[in-house]
This record gives structure tokens, C-alpha cells and sequence, in this order.
């Protein structure tokens, strides 16, 4: 129980430190746990190197090889190391270097512009700042280090197990983990307290999933104890690499050799369950376990909007040249014309008393130096704040995205994960979805729905029972055995079974029956209670709990054995070799010897693999293959998930040939994977086809409605999946992505110029050009697919892919899912989002602009891959046109808006020095300068940038087409920014000269005139943003208004001080502040300014309004409009006319 | 569902359930104004802005005429007419040997209520410089000869004088104006000029000491050949504590703009509509070099400050031009009504738009 708080903080923080990158992605398939693809590249090149570790010998395993103790260290930084290697990485931003140059420029006494203190403030401030969020958290790191290294374990020493603490541990000693204890390192498994060896163990601070995994001592050690007599053997595996799910080893003990796989290690990180205690050898340690190696940082992804304002960036690092380079020659021209007397000038003078030159460098150093000045001067033209204005908005943004009630899914009690931080305006921008099905358009809770058994259809739905209440099916269920609600019985498949077993069809039935129940993963436990299955595949637990529901019960499963209860008898079966599922043979095998003493190999697969060329050829097979397949195909238009099942009499010579090929693959260290396919190629050939298995899986909640939706707003939904085409069709159309109107363009073919002459064909009927009126529906599988993705095809893909409004590519491969993203990624410009949640999905979501994962029943490999995590599909209407939308409106709103505060700062002050005979002279206050962007109108653009709503969530949802505002960029474009920067340029006049002319020829001071400036600067950018603003909650008024509050709050207090810095400008706010004309002024600028902007809004409101503002006028005028509009455009599955949408027209007439 | 339900319930009973709360804020539903600017709005708005403006701009305009004053520009017709070019002006200027009083005559074209504010007037003249605006030590100003020697580094090139500090040290204090003005009636009775709170009351108190004397200071040099390029301006009595130097004070506030007046002083007497005054102008400021124009100006002020008839005009202008654009936006509305919210104006909606979802 006491160990109850430690793995709780362990799981946070290693979680933490995982959920930073996702694992290692890679082919894994639900029931295979080795990576079908082999070892990772890493693995593989240094295959030829082994560790030996040295059972229960510490010394001898660390005296060759200086292998990692456990410690581990996750801070970043220590007390001495934090100033310097923080302040370096800070400076790794582009950023900051120039702040820094600035900073520097401003320390040469020629160039000094600023005071000292008040231009190093804002570097100073930025930099604070962030050293203080990094040095808090990586305190954390260091606490949480401490505890997770002080943690004890059992370690084997002095002749029996000792409390260590984990830095202490090393490899080749031998520990002993009790229940609910945290691993302290990846330890080899060497004996439980189980007979069998079987442990299991919770992964959830790994990958995520929960579910208990079941892991195996290896008999040959199972049976040592190293409390009764020492232990000598050796463990020799590969070096440490990344890759969880693999584990390639043998352990060497008493002369014998026993093959280690993933299942017989348990990693740091992960909890013992269920199991009172095991005993194991530390392989790995410290740094080395494959948690800390997958500790590695995150990949940052850059929006689109990001990308688009580094452009403008740079227009406005041309401009801040520009207008130095006009300074600076200005400067020069000045001084050279007035070369000869400028000493007699009284405010030049450029030789001192003692008649030396005074900081006088000619008219060519003059105007290099007020050129660098103006730099220093102008620096806020370039936005530098706005980068961090943007992460604070986009944490806000997340904070309301995770808090939105409306995207929590309370079943799998899940809300939105934001996990990639920018690129939260993306989502409004989505061009292109690419979702996985199973999981994903599914639920992903596998039924078994019908059975094929033997050329006979045992699909009865009509008189299925539901058992597990009541009925004659009661009878069947065994002692232990429990069914899943819900689970279908035919009552002939019922009945067949109680016979004996005489006639061929009940043979094929039971046969059918044991492959069902044996050829899997899944693990039977039991725990004062019902018997539970733990499979990592829900096709599989579904088709266990089919086998026990007829009768043939899992009751427990070891290494080497299978205990079934097969109709209330027990029967135990020894495994001799399982070759578990791959992506290259589809199916999976397993040899088992029967009570009989007779060997028999058991395979399910998927129907190509397992039906073509493979099965017997016999006479008698041709018949029931002919019915197996037209029940697969009936299955597959219902939508529903086939498998194949066939079954195999081992010869004796035959099994003996597999038997040993299989052992040394088993053995293998270097290519088991190749080997154990070249092994499972020896038998599984001319198998007898049994029949096929059909799994139901049912679309989740709200699929049709969001597809329907999401194709209204003008996105391109692309299906891509595992299943067979008729199985992807009939699922096309049950979620609203086909209809009936629609035109299939189908593409299936096996070589390449079939390929290419079927692309060829479509385009040159159908067009490249997408129509209204004709809508296509480009159906492709994945044998088309590898042509097509081939460099010289693609183009013809991509052409007919953009022609069609959906494309469903079915029998796809997961790298191929990955190829199709990229093929769009390289050749549009569009934003690509793909959604998944299984293993197979994560290289498309990494590919993908957006990757969204759903934290579903396959783990959480995707989503630990992905930059948001969804709990359901439909969620992701919500999250694209609601929360995506206003994402991008905000934040492009504020990019532009940023643009302009700084800019219009800037060009006032450029106007001023042409009247300073070019010198770098501000009448503003230094501090004034620097508060400005920090200050006096940061917190406001941030505020508005997390909270303006342009339309309600309602508006949007039920007006999904204007989500295209964000796919055409109208929000944030270079037609918007060089309008903006006209509108700047004009209120920088207005800003510069209202004064002027007010003031010139009076006895206006420069400090009081600045005054008036800054004043009139902070006044007018707020009230522009305020002009702006759609969305007036109380905090937005708290924001602009208080800003100008603060600001001239600010102002008196530098106008009171009376230290050496702040003397000069005492008391003049004061003055300025008791005239009427600085009012006035201020109210002058801030109209005069503004009517440009006002006019031009309400013009284009009149005569082009966009539609985000007809949109606001229909809220405004009838909100009851809006909702009777929702409700008749969102059951609709078809596109919705929007012509005829019930707003009345009579208005127009009667305003008439 | 009942499998769901268990599932959930098991769920919630293991895990607290991570349901996000639901509140106005979380949820972004805070009660909220939504301005949309309808026609009626940008009417009202122009229309509002039009009637506040207009009635300032007549009010501005009218205290603008209201000031009466007299602007004499004297620094050409001050100097002999034989000198004209540039190089014989600065000449003269700088002979102290020649008697540089001017006089001139000026007529009070209305009653002038006192009291009449004096100012000089100079353009060209860049105080606003960066080089000048730099170099002074307001610490010295207020503490004098103890100033740190670096706390005086910002006053070169003027720095000190003969290796020794100068007190007031810098570019603007030794560049202080120095032509007088005396003002007789036509009655040659002298007007009397007030010098005292010419400045700013926080500055006498707070920024110039009346501890600190000036010393070493260049300009209070009798003029010689050698000397002369020290001298800048005007001198300062070496027994008169900075504070009470009003005339170094107002200097020393440099100007904002290359054209300024300053305060010289305050006749507190009224001047009568037509009314003569006789001026006596010493014309002894150097702004030859740098083609500076040198002017005399006698002024009442109003609320609104000095003549200056921009923020009247500007005013009203901006107010005509609001009501005229209400007309025009009005007339745009009348003519060509779009009702609010009309749906055949979406993307979607137009004509021939054959991209709306595409």
C-alpha cells in the first residue's frame, strides 16, 4: 500500500517525459508484440555487438563493459551548470540574438540610444523571465529525480534479497519486484511466483495502454531461486536501443539456451499486477532502459500562419532597413552639406574646448553610425514580442480546447489532449482529413456477428439470443466461463455442436471452434471473480469470447500450454511453436499438440492471404472454398470485418522439419524475424480452409453527421483502411462519405500499366477539374496504390484525387497511408490533417500538417504521436470548425494586428527624426519606448487573441461552410498585410503630425511632446484593437480599457520620480496633462486615424461583405434563424443547399 | 449500452472522472456585447463624432483669434544694410567692439489684456539635435561642483574649460540666448518686463540647484581674438544660484521642434489697440551661421494657449467631414439597401461561384 504514492509520481513524470516524443513509431499490429518490420535500423546495425550480462554477478558483467548504473537523471540542469546552459539555450533563439546585437549596439558610446538600463530591459525581462519557468521546472525534475532514484527494490546480495536504493543498482544483479511495485530497470525474467513463470504487468507509464501484459519466465529458469541455490548463467542480449516492443536475447544457464523475446522482459516504468512477486536480472539500466532512451525531446511543428508571417517578417525587416538606410543618408547628406560649419553650429559643435573632434566621424561615419542607431531605435519593428505573445495565446487557446464540456467523451473518460502547442491555428485551415477506419469511423469494439463454417452461413440474426441472461444457451456456459453481453448465438451452430462428432459438418464446427479458441494471444486471468480476457486485439478477444460463448472456453494460457474447456471437458494442449502475426503474411499459426498426441497447426488470417494459393487444393475443398468466399464477400458489402480460418494434420516429417528450423529461428539473435517466416512458410501451406469469421464493428456515435458536416465546410474526407474494397464501399456509405448521386471512380489493379492506364482512363472521362454538379468518388486499393505512389504515377493520382470530393483507399498498408499524405503534402499547399488511432496510424499523423490521435481501444501509440488527441471521431467537428476557426481568426487577427502596433510606434518616431536634422533623437522617454510593447498594449492583444469570438460555436456549426474562410486564408493574407500597413503608414502620419502642426512655433518642450506622443500612441492602438473587437466580454473591457489606465498610470509615476535617469522628465506629464490642446490632441488623432480604417470597414461591409459578416448579421437579426437552420442542415447526410435555407427573403423585400 | 454504462461506471468509480467543469468562462459563453456596425450604428457614430467636433472647432477657432499678437522678425533688419553675405554677418555678430542695439517699433493692433507674455522666437535651430539634447548633466545642475567627473562625461564637447569642470557644464547651457529686448511707450516710459516665473516652478525647485553657482563658464569671458570661439552665448552671473537663472532655466527645456519661441518675460501691464511700442533689441545672438530666422513676439494666450488656428480648423474639418460622410452612407443605404444578414450574399450563395466548396 505504501508504494501506492510512489508509482502514481513515477507515472507523471516518466509519462512526462515520454508523452514529449512518441515512442519509436513502427509496424505493430495488435497481436503481434515483436515489430513485424524487424528491428529497428539501430538494432540492426549493431546487431553484431552483445552485452553479456552475468546472472547474479554484478562484478564480472560491469568489468568489461562500462555499462550504465541505474541512476538517472532527467533535470536539465545543476546549480552550477543552470546560468550558463540555460542562457545558451535561450540564446539558440533567433530571437533573442537580436535582441542581444541590439543590446550590444547600444553599449558603443556613438550609438547609445537608449539608456543603459532601459535598453537592456527587455532582453533582461524575456530572459528573466523564461529562466525562471525553466529553473522551476526543472526543480521539479530534480525532486521527482531524487525520489525516483532513493525508490528501494529488493537486490540479491550477501546471500539473500536486501533493500538498494535504484541509483544503486547495476546490471547483472538480480532483484526481486513485488506486487504493485514500480520496475526500477528492464530486468530479464527469470522466475515468478507463478509455476508456470507468467507474470503480468501494466504498461500504462510506457505506452499508455492499460490493460495488463503478460510476460513469461523462461522455463529453463523458472524453476531456480537464487534465496535456495546461486544462479549462474549468462544473458545475452543487444545493446540498448529505443525500441519497446522489441527485445532480442538468449540467456545461457546450465549449458541450455533459451531464446528471450519482448515477452520475457518487463521495462523500468512499468507495474507489477497480479502477480505476489518475480525475480529477475537487471539487463538495462539507468540511462540505458528503453524508457529513458525514448526520453528524447519533441519535435516542433511550425502553423502554416507562422510560416506565412516570417514572410512578412521579412517585408518588415526590408522596411526597418529601408527607412534606417534613408536615416542614415539623410544624416550623411546633412552633415556634408554643412561640413564647414558645423563647429560654429550651437547644438553641433563637433570639436571640444581643448579644440579636439568630438564624436565627429565625416559625413560617410556619420551616416554609418545614425544608420546603426536607427536600428538600435527601430528594433520593435520587428515583432519580437509577438513571438511570445503568440505561445501565451496559443496556451490560452489549448486551456479552452481541453476545457470544452463538449469534446469530453465520458466513457473512455478522455478530453482533449493538447500536445503540440503551435499549431493551434492550423486546425482552422484543414484542407484534407485522412482518417483510418477501424478505431477511428468505428468504435473499434469488435462483435462477432457471423460464422462461415464448412461453406455453411451460421449468421441467424433474427433468432439470436442475446445470452449471458437466460435461454437454453445458459446450459452451454462452464464453469468460469462468462459471456460478453451482447455476443451472437445461432441456434444451429448451437445445436450442431451438442451433437457428436460424426458427421463432416460437425467436424468442421468444432474444428472451427478450437482455432477460434486456441490461435490467439489472448490471456485468460482470474481474479476472485470472473474469468477475464487480456488480448492487446479486440478481434480477438471478440472471436475468444465467440468460441466460449459455443462452448469452448479459454481457461488459461502459459508458454507452453493451452488449457481449454471444451464443452465442459478439460482439455490441455502444448504449444510447440506459435508464428505470430505479421503485416507480410497476415495471419498468424500456431502448432500445438493435441491430447491425442497428434500435432496440428491452427491459422486464422486475412481471407487473401489465407485464401489464395495457400489452402488444399483437394476436390472436396472446392466446394466449401467456393461458398467461404461468397460468404466473405456477403459479409464485406455488410461492412464487416472477415477473418479466415484454417486448420492443418501434421505429418511427423513434416513437423519435424518445421520443429527444428523453428527452434534455431527461435534462438536467433540476429534476423529471428526472417527466420521465423522462412519456418512458418515450411507448414503453412496447403491448409484446410474451415471458414471465415465475421466481426461486426460498429460506426461510433455521430460519424455520418460529422462527415456530412465536414464535407459541407469544404473539406476533402479521405478514408484509408485496412479492409476490402466492398467492406470500405459499404462503410463509405453508412457514414454519409458516399452517396447515392455520387460517381466511383474505382481503381483496382496489379500492375503498374494497368494502373496507370485505368488513372488515365478516369481523367480523360471525368476531368481534372472538380465540378458542382457531377461529384466523384474515387475508390483505390492498395495493390493500385503501390504503382500509383511511384514518382512517375503520382502526378496521375493526385490529379484524379483532387477532381474527386472523397477518396476511400482500402487494403492500404500503414507506410502507404503515410505515402498518400505526403503525396498531397508535396503537391498542395493545403493544409493536411490525419486522424487515427491504432499503431498502424502514426506514421500518417506524423506526416500529416495536423496529426490527431484517438485515445481509443488499440493503445496509445497514436496518440502519443499525435498533436491533438480526441476521445471520439465527432468530436472532430467541434474541434475544426468551432475551436480551429476561431484559432485562426484570433490568432490571425493578432498577427496583423502586432504588425501594425509596432509599426505605427515606428514610423512615428521615423517622422520625428526628420525633424532632428536626422539625428537619433526620440522625444519618448526611453522607458516609455521600452514599456510600449511590453506594457502599455501586450495584455490586450493577448486577451483578444484568446477570447474574441467572431460567430458562436452554433453560427458555426450550423453553417459549416465557413470554414473556408480558413482554407482560403482570408483572414491572414498579403493583401490584408500591405492594406494593414497603409492603414499604419496613415495613422503614423496622423500620429506624427497632429501635434506638429499644433505645436510648432510654440514653447513645447521635446520631453512634453513626447508625452503627448506616447500618450496618443497607447490611446489610438488600443482603441483600433477595441474598433476590432467582435466580442465585448468583461475581461476584454478590463483588458483595453485597463491597459490605458496602467499606461498613464506609468506615466505619472516615471513623471514623479526624481532619480538621476527619470530627473529630465519630471513633472512634465504634469504640465502637459493640465492643457486642453494635449486632449484635444489626443481626441483629434484618434478620430482622424481611425476614419480611414471605420470607412473602409464599412464599405466592404456593404458592398463585399465576407461571409464571417453576413453571418454576424443573421445572429444579430434572428438567432431563432440560426437554430431552426441547424436543425434542418445537420441530419442531413447530403450536401445542403444553402440556397434555399429558410431565411426569409421577405425582409429584403420589405426594407424595399 | 448497458456495456458502456458498466464501463463508465467502473470507469468513474476507479478514476475521478476528468469531465472539464463546466463554467461561462471555460466554456467561452461570458455574457458579451456584440458591436456589428449596421448602418444605423456608422450613421449614429459620424453623426456623433460630427456634433461633438464642430462645436470644439468653433470654440477652438474662436479662442485662436481671441489672442492677440505681435511677431516682429528682426535678425536682418537688425544688421547694417551693407552687410549681406553670410561670412560678414558672423563677422559683425561677433565683434563685441560694435554696438548691436536695434531698434524697432511695433503697433498694437488690439487691446492687449495682461498680461502679455514675451517670447523669442528662432527656426532652424535645432535643439532637438541629438548631440545637444545630450549634453548637460542634469546632476550638476542640481548639485554642482560635487558631481562625479563621469556623471559630467555626457556634457562634451563642453565639458570643462582649462582642464576644469564647467559649471553649468554642456552644449545647452552654453549656447543660452542673449538678445534683450526693452519695451518703451510712446511716451518713452518704460514698460516693465517681468523675468521672475518665466520657468517651470518644478524645475527651479527640483532640477536646478540654489546651492550651485556657475564657474568656469566660457561665455563670461570678456571677448578677445583668442577667446572668441569659446564664447557660445550668453553669460551668467557667477553670484546668481542656478535656480533663480529663469532665463537658463527656460533655455535649458530644449525645444521639441527646429521652430520655437521661448518665454523672455511677462509685461503685466495692458497694452491699448493702437498703441505704439518702441523696442530695443540687442541683436547680439549668433544664428547667422546656420541661417536661423531670430523673431520677437508679444502674445495674451487663451485656454487653448498661443494663436494657432490648426486644431480649430482641423476640427472643424473633421466634423464637416463626418456629417458629410453620414450623408453619403446614408444615401448608400437608401439607395441600395442590403438587408442585414442576406444569405445570397454568402460565397456559397453567389452566382457562377463555382469554387464556394471547393
Amino acid at each position: 500500500m505504501q508504494s501506492e504514492n510512489a508509482p502514481a509520481t513515477a507515472r507523471s513524470r516518466l509519462f512526462s517525459v515520454i508523452s514529449s516524443k512518441g515512442l519509436q513509431a513502427h509496424d505493430r499490429h495488435p497481436s503481434s508484440s515483436s515489430g513485424a518490420g524487424g528491428p529497428p535500423p539501430a538494432a540492426r546495425t549493431d546487431a553484431r555487438k552483445e552485452r553479456v550480462v552475468y546472472v547474479d554477478n554484478p562484478g564480472r558483467t560491469n568489468e568489461n563493459f562500462e555499462f550504465s548504473g541505474n541512476k538517472v537523471r532527467t533535470s536539465k540542469y545543476t546549480l552550477i551548470s543552470f546560468l550558463p546552459r540555460n542562457l545558451f539555450e535561450q540564446f539558440h533563439r533567433v530571437a533573442y540574438i537580436y535582441f542581444l546585437l541590439i543590446v550590444i549596439l547600444n553599449q558603443i558610446p556613438q550609438l547609445a540610444v537608449f539608456g543603459r538600463l532601459a535598453s537592456l530591459f527587455p532582453l533582461l525581462f524575456v530572459l528573466v523571465v523564461t529562466a525562471i519557468k525553466d529553473g522551476y521546472e526543472d526543480w521539479g525534475r530534480h525532486r521527482s529525480d531524487r525520489e525516483e532514484n532513493n525508490r528501494l527494490s529488493w537486490v540479491f546480495q550477501n546471500g539473500r534479497f536486501e533493500p538498494k536504493r535504484w541509483k544503486k543498482i547495476e546490471a547483472g544483479e538480480v532483484v526481486k519486484i513485488f506486487q504493485d511495485e514500480s520496475i526500477p530497470c528492464d530486468i530479464v525474467l527469470l522466475g515468478t511466483s507463478d509455476a508456470n513463470g507468467v507474470a503480468y504487468v501494466q504498461t500504462i507509464n510506457l505506452d499508455g495502454e492499460t490493460n495488463l501484459k503478460t510476460r513469461y519466465a523462461r522455463q529453463e529458469s523458472a524453476s531456480k531461486h537464487p534465496g535456495l541455490a546461486p544462479i549462474t548463467g549468462k544473458v545475452v542480449c543487444e545493446p540498448p536501443n529505443r525500441n519497446i516492443y522489441d527485445f532480442v536475447a538468449y540467456l545461457e544457464i546450465d549449458d541450455t539456451q533459451a531464446p528471450l523475446g519482448p515477452n520475457n522482459i518487463i521495462l523500468r516504468g512499468c507495474v507489477l499486477k497480479n502477480t505476489a512477486w518475480i525475480v529477475g536480472v537487471v539487463v538495462y539500466a539507468g540511462k540505458e532502459t528503453k524508457a529513458m532512451l525514448n526520453s528524447s525531446g519533441a519535435q516542433s511543428k511550425r502553423s502554416r500562419l507562422e510560416q506565412h508571417m516570417n514572410k512578412e517578417t521579412l517585408w518588415l525587416s526590408f522596411f526597418l532597413l529601408i527607412i534606417c538606410i534613408a536615416g542614415g543618408v539623410g544624416m550623411g547628406k546633412w552633415v556634408h552639406d554643412h561640413d564647414s560649419d558645423l563647429n560654429n553650429f550651437p547644438y553641433y559643435k563637433k570639436r571640444d574646448t581643448a579644440d579636439k573632434k568630438f564624436m565627429y566621424y565625416g559625413p560617410l561615419g556619420e551616416g554609418v553610425f545614425a544608420f546603426l542607431s536607427f536600428i538600435i531605435m527601430f528594433q520593435i519593428m520587428i515583432p519580437i514580442s509577438l513571438y511570445i505573445s503568440m505561445e501565451l495565446v496559443r496556451l490560452g487557446q489549448s486551456y479552452f480546447m481541453v476545457r470544452d464540456v463538449e469534446m469530453f467523451h465520458a466513457p473512455s473518460n478522455s478530453r482533449l489532449q493538447c500536445r503540440a502547442l503551435n499549431i493551434n491555428e492550423d486546425l482552422g485551415q484543414v484542407k484534407y482529413i485522412f482518417s483510418d477506419k477501424t478505431g477511428t469511423l468505428t468504435e473499434n469494439k469488435m462483435e462477432f456477428h457471423s460464422a462461415s463454417i464448412g461453406g455453411v452461413d451460421y449468421s441467424n440474426v433474427l433468432a439470436a439470443k442475446i445470452s449471458g441472461t437466460s435461454d437454453s444457451s445458459d446450459g452451454m456456459q462452464v464453469e468460469g466461463s462468462h459471456l460478453k453481453p451482447g455476443v451472437r448465438l445461432d441456434p444451429n451452430l448451437l445445436e450442431l455442436l451438442q451433437t457428436e462428432v460424426t458427421s463432416s459438418e460437425a467436424t468442421f464446427v468444432h474444428r472451427y471452434m478450437l482455432v477460434l479458441a486456441a490461435c490467439n494471444t489472448v490471456v485468460p486471468t482470474r481474479h476472485s471473480g470472473p474469468l477475464q480476457y487480456q488480448a492487446e486485439s479486440p478481434d480477438e478477444q471478440a472471436l475468444v469470447f465467440a468460441a466460449s460463448a459455443y462452448g469452448y472456453t479459454l481457461l488459461d494460457r502459459t508458454t507452453s500450454t493451452i488449457v481449454l474447456d471444451v464443452l465442459g471437458e478439460q482439455k490441455s494442449y502444448k504449444i510447440v511453436g506459435i508464428h505470430e502475426f505479421d503485416s507480410v503474411r497476415k495471419r498468424m499459426s500456431i502448432v500445438v499438440e493435441c491430447p491425442d498426441n497428434t500435432y496440428k497447426l491452427l491459422v486464422k488470417g486475412a481471407d487473401t492471404a489465407s485464401g489464395s494459393g495457400s489452402l488444399a487444393d483437394g476436390h472436396l475443398q472446392a466446394g466449401v472454398l467456393f461458398a467461404t468466399q461468397r460468404h466473405l464477400d456477403f459479409y464485406s458489402t455488410q461492412g464487416l470485418r472477415t477473418l479466415v480460418v484454417a486448420f492443418k494434420d501434421l505429418e511427423q516429417p513434416e513437423f519435424e522439419e518445421w520443429h527444428e528450423k523453428y527452434k534455431i529461428a527461435s534462438t536467433a539473435l540476429v534476423d529471428r524475424v526472417k527466420l521465423l517466416r522462412e519456418a512458418a512458410s515450411l507448414i503453412e501451406r496447403n491448409l484446410a480452409l474451415l471458414g471465415a469469421t465475421a466481426i461486426e464493428d460498429r460506426l461510433q456515435d455521430g460519424v455520418p453527421e460529422t462527415i456530412s458536416s465536414l464535407r459541407n465546410s469544404g473539406i476533402k474526407v479521405w478514408v484509408l483502411t485496412g479492409d476490402k474494397q466492398e467492406t470500405a464501399i459499404s462503410i463509405g456509405f453508412s457514414c454519409a462519405l458516399l452517396t447515392p448521386d455520387m460517381e466511383k471512380v474505382i481503381v483496382n489493379a496489379n500492375t503498374k500499366e494497368l494502373c496507370v492506364e485505368k488513372l488515365k482512363a478516369a481523367i480523360r472521362e471525368h476531368g481534372i477539374a472538380e465540378t458542382k454538379d457531377k461529384q466523384l468518388a474515387l475508390i483505390i486499393d492498395g495493390n493500385s496504390l503501390v504503382h500509383a505512389l511511384s514518382p512517375d504515377v503520382e502526378e496521375l493520382l493526385f490529379d484524379l484525387a483532387v477532381a474527386c470530393r472523397i477518396v476511400i483507399c482500402c487494403r492500404v498498408a500503414p507506410l502507404q497511408k503515410a505515402g498518400i499524405v505526403s503525396l498531397m503534402k508535396r503537391r498542395t499547399k493545403d493544409m493536411t490533417l490525419a486522424i487515427g488511432d491504432g499503431a498502424n496510424d502514426v506514421s500518417m499523423i506524423q506526416t500529416a500538417d495536423v496529426g490527431i490521435g484517438l485515445s481509443g481501444q488499440e493503445g496509445r501509440q497514436a496518440v502519443m504521436a499525435s498533436d491533438f488527441a480526441l476521445g471520439q471521431f465527432r468530436f472532430l467537428k467541434r474541434l475544426l470548425l468551432v475551436h480551429g476557426h476561431w484559432n485562426y481568426q484570433r490568432l490571425a487577427y493578432m498577427v496583423l494586428y502586432n504588425f501594425y502596433r509596432n509599426a505605427v510606434f515606428v514610423m512615428m518616431l521615423f517622422w520625428y527624426i526628420l525633424h532632428t536634422a536626422f539625428s537619433a533623437q526620440t522625444a519618448l522617454f526611453d522607458w516609455n519606448l521600452m514599456f510600449y510593447s511590453l506594457i502599455y498594449t501586450s495584455v490586450p492583444t493577448i486577451v483578444v487573441g484568446i477570447l474574441d469570438k467572431d460567430l458562436s460555436h452554433k453560427t458555426l456549426l450550423g453553417l459549416p461552410p465557413l470554414y473556408g474562410v480558413g482554407q482560403r486564408n482570408e483572414s491572414y493574407n498579403s493583401v490584408l498585410f500591405w492594406a494593414t500597413m497603409l492603414d499604419t503608414l496613415w495613422q503614423s502620419l496622423v500620429l506624427f503630425y497632429v501635434p506638429f502642426f499644433t505645436f510648432q512655433g510654440t514653447t513645447i518642450d521635446i520631453w512634453g511632446m513626447g508625452c503627448l506622443w506616447a500618450a496618443a500612441v497607447v490611446v489610438l492602438v488600443n482603441l483600433h484593437l477595441a474598433m476590432d473587437v467582435l466580442h465585448w466580454t468583461w475581461i476584454t473591457h478590463a483588458a483595453i480599457w485597463g491597459s490605458i489606465v496602467v499606461s498613464f498610470a506609468c506615466f505619472f509615476v516615471l513623471d514623479a520620480l526624481t532619480d538621476k535617469g527619470f530627473i529630465a522628465h519630471y513633472r512634465v506629464m504634469f504640465h502637459m496633462a493640465s492643457t486642453a490642446v494635449f486632449w484635444l490632441n489626443i481626441l483629434l488623432v484618434i478620430v482622424v486615424a481611425l476614419l480611414p480604417r471605420f470607412c473602409a470597414k464599412v464599405l466592404m461591409q456593404k458592398f463585399w461583405p465576407s461571409d464571417l459578416h453576413i453571418a454576424r448579421e443573421l445572429e444579430l437579426k434572428n438567432r431563432a434563424a440560426i437554430s431552426e437552420f441547424v436543425k434542418s442542415s445537420a441530419p442531413s447526410p447530403r450536401m445542403v443547399e444553402l440556397d434555399d435555407v429558410p431565411y426569409s427573403d421577405k425582409e429584403s423585400k420589405e426594407d424595399e | 449500452m448497458s456495456n458502456d454504462a458498466a464501463s463508465s461506471s467502473a470507469g468513474a468509480s476507479a478514476k475521478p472522472s476528468r469531465k472539464p467543469k463546466y463554467s461561462k468562462f471555460t466554456q467561452q459563453e461570458l455574457p458579451a456585447c456584440k458591436p456589428l456596425l449596421t448602418p444605423g450604428w456608422v450613421i449614429a457614430i459620424l453623426m456623433l463624432v460630427g456634433a461633438i467636433f464642430i462645436p470644439i472647432g468653433a470654440i477652438a477657432l474662436l479662442a485662436s483669434n481671441s489672442v492677440v499678437e505681435i511677431v516682429e522678425q528682426y535678425e536682418t533688419s537688425c544688421l547694417p544694410a551693407n552687410i549681406t553675405t553670410k561670412e560678414a554677418r558672423i563677422r559683425y555678430i561677433q565683434d563685441d567692439t560694435i554696438n548691436k542695439s536695434c531698434p524697432v517699433t511695433l503697433t498694437v493692433p488690439k487691446k492687449m489684456n495682461n498680461p502679455v507674455y514675451v517670447y523669442y522666437q528662432l527656426d532652424h535651430y535645432y535643439q532637438n539635435h541629438r548631440r545637444y539634447v545630450k549634453s548637460r548633466s542634469d546632476k550638476q545642475l542640481l548639485d554642482g561642483a560635487s558631481t562625479s567627473n563621469s556623471d559630467l562625461d555626457s556634457c562634451k564637447p563642453l565639458k570643462q574649460f582649462n582642464n576644469t569642470p564647467i559649471i553649468p557644464c554642456g552644449l545647452i547651457a552654453w549656447s543660452l540666448f542673449n538678445d534683450t529686448y526693452e519695451f518703451r511707450r510712446q511716451n518713452s516710459a518704460p514698460i516693465p518686463v517681468n523675468k521672475r516665473g518665466i520657468s517651470w516652478k518644478s524645475d527651479r525647485d527640483h532640477k536646478f540647484g540654489s546651492t550651485v553657482f556657475p564657474s568656469n563658464f566660457p561665455n563670461n569671458l570678456n571677448r578677445n581674438e583668442s577667446n572668441s570661439a569659446f564664447i557660445g552665448g550668453a553669460g551668467l552671473n557667477v553670484s546668481q544660484p542656478l535656480s533663480e537663472a529663469e532665463d537658463l532655466i527656460v533655455w535649458m527645456r530644449s525645444a521639441a521642434l527646429p521652430t520655437f519661441r521661448k518665454l523672455w518675460g511677462k509685461i503685466e501691464t495692458d497694452l491699448q489697440a493702437g498703441e505704439i511700442i518702441s523696442v530695443n533689441i540687442a541683436n547680439v545672438y549668433n544664428t547667422y551661421e546656420f541661417g536661423g530666422k531670430k523673431k520677437l513676439v508679444l502674445s495674451t494666450t487663451s485656454w487653448l494657449g498661443g494663436k494657432n488656428n490648426f486644431l480649430g480648423i482641423a476640427y472643424l474639418t473633421v466634423g464637416v467631414l463626418c456629417i458629410f460622410l453620414a450623408i453619403v452612407f446614408f444615401l448608400i443605404h437608401y439607395k441600395t439597401p442590403r438587408p442585414l444578414g442576406d444569405t445570397s450574399y454568402l460565397s456559397w450563395n453567389r452566382k457562377g461561384n463555382v469554387n464556394g466548396l471547393s
